[in-house]
């Protein structure tokens, strides 16, 4: 039997949340933790907790101080997340499109300078890598993704931008990005999808969890337009891999 | 059916009910009422299940209409002068509009967001079980954005039930109380301390997202970026200029800056409704303490129809004169702590 991991921290987030947190920096293998954790819960639910969303290093345990007091919900938490880690299911795989460069990635040549290099060797970079969506947060389907190249690795603008466009597809730091809605944004504009990881009224709602992969290809300009308005009439453009 | 017709409205104003839970782990805001008390409080007036979907109304005037049949509705929340056709409505009372009758609502005196609740409640389609608009993501129902002139709501007709008033307890005065953490370890104690004895007030561009704080400057132990993870209503963030920022109900899911302390439940209504430039301050609570005034809050939404009386006196009442101009005391309308004693007969 494989022995127990190292506790979480405990971290109270008022009086009906706590964070369980297992790494202050973003580490796969924390990330992995998060997961199983936030699994456990799903399979045998504790009576109070009302909702658990996983983050890049933490789970954040929301519950009713009506039904389960701190102490005793801590109590329970903590040996389900020492468990040893499950043996980890297989990840699904998504193929996103991306229109790269142009209106609709703005900062795709600036980049390129930043690097001293060209934008197709900069989309190249991004093509290239295997990412895995560690956390999903802010706005409805902003997808983070770990597993950036490290040439890639760059601090965000000094200034954020007020607006960037559904979809945009973004660096920032030592993370990729797929945003779904417009948003307020500091990171890189290095393209467009036309996937939504986020759409009301198609089945399903949100495309992507935390856990699954992602790689990335280029679409040029046309195809895109052809693409959106596709994904605008509910049609899924993210290609599964089944392997 | 009839109809309530938004005739004018100020900004700010929304359809807000107990919020939209089980997708935060999508990004989806949870939204919903700035203050539940005023919200639960008006929906029992009607009827109505406490955290039913009902109109949120910002600082400013408001007026609707009955059209197509009478509308029995109940506000509560930031008191305000109101009146339906010329005669004064008290807060935290209902009153049925006959058909082609304005309800008319004057700027909150104090607080910033009272509750319209309709019998029968406003329907709409649900999303993740509610109908509370985020209008960043486009979301809710009947009007999936804040409310405009024009627009309307097809609503029960009256019951033509007995008029009732609600008896809300005196409200909590004093500090607004926090349980610190969960990043507390990222402030030292100095700056803690400064936090908690220092005087904040709540800056003029806070919205339902967050309310920025306005005080000294809190220092960070190793810089303004965590990794980011999960908040909760009423988190206190400090971000790299030091100002905090208590995120509100249309926060987003998950933040990178520090979070020194969070909001206890049951006085996230109360820092919702304290007006901009309002001096208050902040006070750290044990956990027991904090969950205990939770289940307290809990209980005291639960058990609101206890507190329902007939209105039949309520013209009597010192709050609806003085609303009416006829008491002879005067509410100064600059004095923000107003609302705090509106409850008070």
């Amino acid at each position: 039997m494989a022995a127990t991991l190292p506790p979480p921290r405990l971290l109270p987030s008022g009086d009906s949340a706590v964070t369980v947190e297992f790494s202050r920096t973003i580490d796969d293998a924390a990330n992995e933790r998060v997961l199983a954790l936030d699994k456990a819960l799903a399979t045998t639910p504790i009576d109070g907790i009302t909702e658990s969303i996983p983050t890049y290093r933490s789970l954040l345990v929301h519950y009713d101080p009506g039904k389960i007091g701190f102490d005793a919900l801590c109590e329970k938490l903590l040996p389900i997340a020492c468990q040893p880690l499950p043996p980890s299911t297989k990840a699904r795989r998504w193929r996103i499109p991306v229109a790269y460069g142009g209106e609709h990635g703005i900062d795709l040549e600036d980049v390129a300078k930043a690097l001293n290099t060209t934008p197709d060797d900069i989309v190249a970079r991004h093509v290239g890598g295997d990412y895995r969506v560690a956390m999903i947060g802010f706005t409805p389907g902003w997808s983070y993704l770990s597993g950036l190249d490290k040439s890639l690795h760059m601090s965000r603008r000094q200034s954020p931008r007020l607006f960037t466009p559904a979809g945009t597809i973004s660096i920032g730091g030592i993370q990729a990005g797929i945003q779904c809605l417009a948003a307020p944004s500091g990171w890189h504009l290095l393209g467009r999808t036309p996937v939504r990881t986020y759409q009301l009224h198609r089945n399903p709602t949100f495309l992507t969890e935390p856990g699954d992969r992602v790689t990335f290809f280029a679409i040029d300009h046309k195809t895109f337009e052809e693409q959106d308005r596709a994904a605008e009439a509910g049609e899924i453009i993210a290609e599964q891999v089944t392997a | 059916m009839s109809r309530l017709i938004v005739a004018t409205i100020g900004p700010a104003s929304s359809v807000q009910d107990g919020g939209r839970h089980g997708a935060q782990r999508y990004g989806l805001t949870v939204s919903g009422a700035m203050d539940r008390l005023a919200l639960a409080a008006a929906n029992t007036l009607v009827g109505n299940e406490p955290l039913a979907a009902a109109v949120e109304i910002g600082p400013f005037g408001a007026t609707f209409a009955a059209k197509d049949g009478a509308v029995r509705v109940a506000i509560s929340g930031a008191p305000r002068n109101a009146d339906v056709a010329g005669k004064p409505v008290a807060m935290d009372t209902s009153v049925t509009l006959k058909d082609g009758e304005t309800l008319t609502l004057g700027f909150a005196r104090g607080g910033a967001f009272t509750y319209l609740a309709i019998e029968g409640a406003i329907k709409g389609e649900l999303v993740f079980g509610s109908l509370a608009v985020n209008a960043r993501a486009g979301l809710g129902s009947p009007y999936p954005r804040p409310l405009q002139a024009g627009d309307e709501f097809t609503v029960d007709a009256a019951s033509g039930a007995p008029e009732l008033q609600i008896e809300l307890p005196k409200p909590v005065s004093g500090p607004i109380r926090v349980v610190l953490g969960p990043q507390d370890d990222e402030f030292d104690d100095a700056n803690k301390a400064l936090f908690l004895d220092s005087e904040w007030k709540i800056s003029a561009t806070s919205d339902r997202m967050g309310y920025r704080l306005e005080g000294p400057a809190i220092k960070h132990l190793h810089g303004h970026n965590i990794v980011s993870d999960g908040t909760v209503n009423g988190s206190i963030q400090v971000p790299g200029n030091g100002s905090p920022i208590a995120l509100m109900m249309d926060r987003g899911t998950s933040g990178g800056y520090p979070k020194i302390a969070t909001v206890i439940t049951a006085d996230v209504g109360r820092l919702a409704q304290t007006s901009a430039g309002t001096a208050f301050r902040f006070k750290a609570v044990t956990m027991a303490e904090a969950q205990d005034e939770a289940r307290k809050f809990q209980q005291l939404i639960r058990n609101l129809p206890d507190r329902l009386r007939s209105s039949d006196t309520v013209e009597l009442n010192v709050e609806a004169l003085a609303d009416a101009n006829v008491a002879g005391y005067a509410v100064s309308a600059m004095d923000a702590g107003t609302w705090q004693v509106t409850a008070e007969p």
